[in-house]
């Protein structure tokens, strides 16, 4: 027969052991490959080639507290005439600390008449969100928006 | 395809810019996701998405895993003459569709 201390003392450190296990797992399932600030900038990089990127012009809409990173409703505009000789080419959105820096590129002409887009998006983290304008003149312009998300997104384990 | 909703005003008059909707159903599986088993869920995404009007490219995106599924994108353009929208979806695993609207300028 066992003694009553010794075999609750067992069970506990059983117990603090299983939820000690339970508590590691996620960290280690959940660990992505999380883009950086420096994977940011160099995505940045590929795509203005080292050009200055001036602030402004480009408007980012979005919420900034998301409970659901799954989908976030997101608009980017650019304040900028679309005529031939002077449009908007290109808006690429980037994040910081999603798996990867890319969110998406949309590739525009004078005949969009508006540079505005809209899309949804997955943001697996509290994070910046960067947009960047391509205008035909070769300039970029760019706005960047802080976004705290409660329920991430990207890496969650399939059930 | 029944996959696809796309919403283009059915009429517009000369020189409008008109907003284009469109939304396809797609899974878009990041590929930096796990089963319970630990196993990684390979990624299948829609990388692309073109839409050309009367035959000539007016819109592309470049998607990337951070779209949401189902892939909603709205953009703007300029009428001048009434035709064909043709929307092109293509990415991962072989995945295209395609879908197309048209519009009556006045």
């Amino acid at each position: 027969m066992q003694q009553p201390p010794h075999s609750s003392r067992r069970q506990f450190l059983g117990l603090a052991g299983g939820v000690a296990v339970l508590g590691a797992v996620p960290i280690v399932t959940i660990s992505p490959a999380e883009a950086t600030p420096a994977m940011l900038a160099s995505a940045i990089q590929q795509v203005t080639g080292g050009a200055a990127v001036k602030t402004g012009k480009v408007k980012l809409d979005i919420p900034p507290l998301v409970e659901n990173g799954n989908t976030v409703p997101m608009t980017v505009s650019v304040n900028h005439p679309m005529a031939p000789e002077d449009h908007v080419r290109s808006i690429h959105v980037f994040n910081e600390k999603n798996p990867q820096p890319n969110i998406a590129n949309f590739h525009l002409g004078p005949h969009n008449g508006r540079a505005q887009v809209s899309t949804r998006i997955r943001l697996a983290d509290s994070q910046k969100i960067v947009a960047i304008a391509k205008l035909s003149d070769g300039s970029f312009w760019s706005v960047s928006v802080d976004v705290v998300v409660t329920l991430a997104a990207c890496t969650e384990d399939v059930i | 395809m029944a996959s696809a909703l796309i919403n283009v005003p059915p009429k517009a008059k000369r020189g409008d810019i008109i907003e284009i909707k469109t939304l396809m159903s797609h899974i878009m599986e990041t590929g930096y996701r796990h089963t319970a088993s630990g196993e990684l869920v390979p990624r299948d995404i829609i990388t692309s998405f073109i839409c050309r009007f009367n035959g000539s490219e007016i819109f592309r995106a470049d998607l990337f895993p951070a779209i949401a599924a189902n892939p909603f994108i709205t953009f703007f353009t300029t009428v001048t003459e009434s035709g064909k929208f043709e929307f092109e979806w293509t990415g991962d695993q072989g995945f295209s569709d395609t879908a197309s609207a048209s519009i009556t300028v006045e």
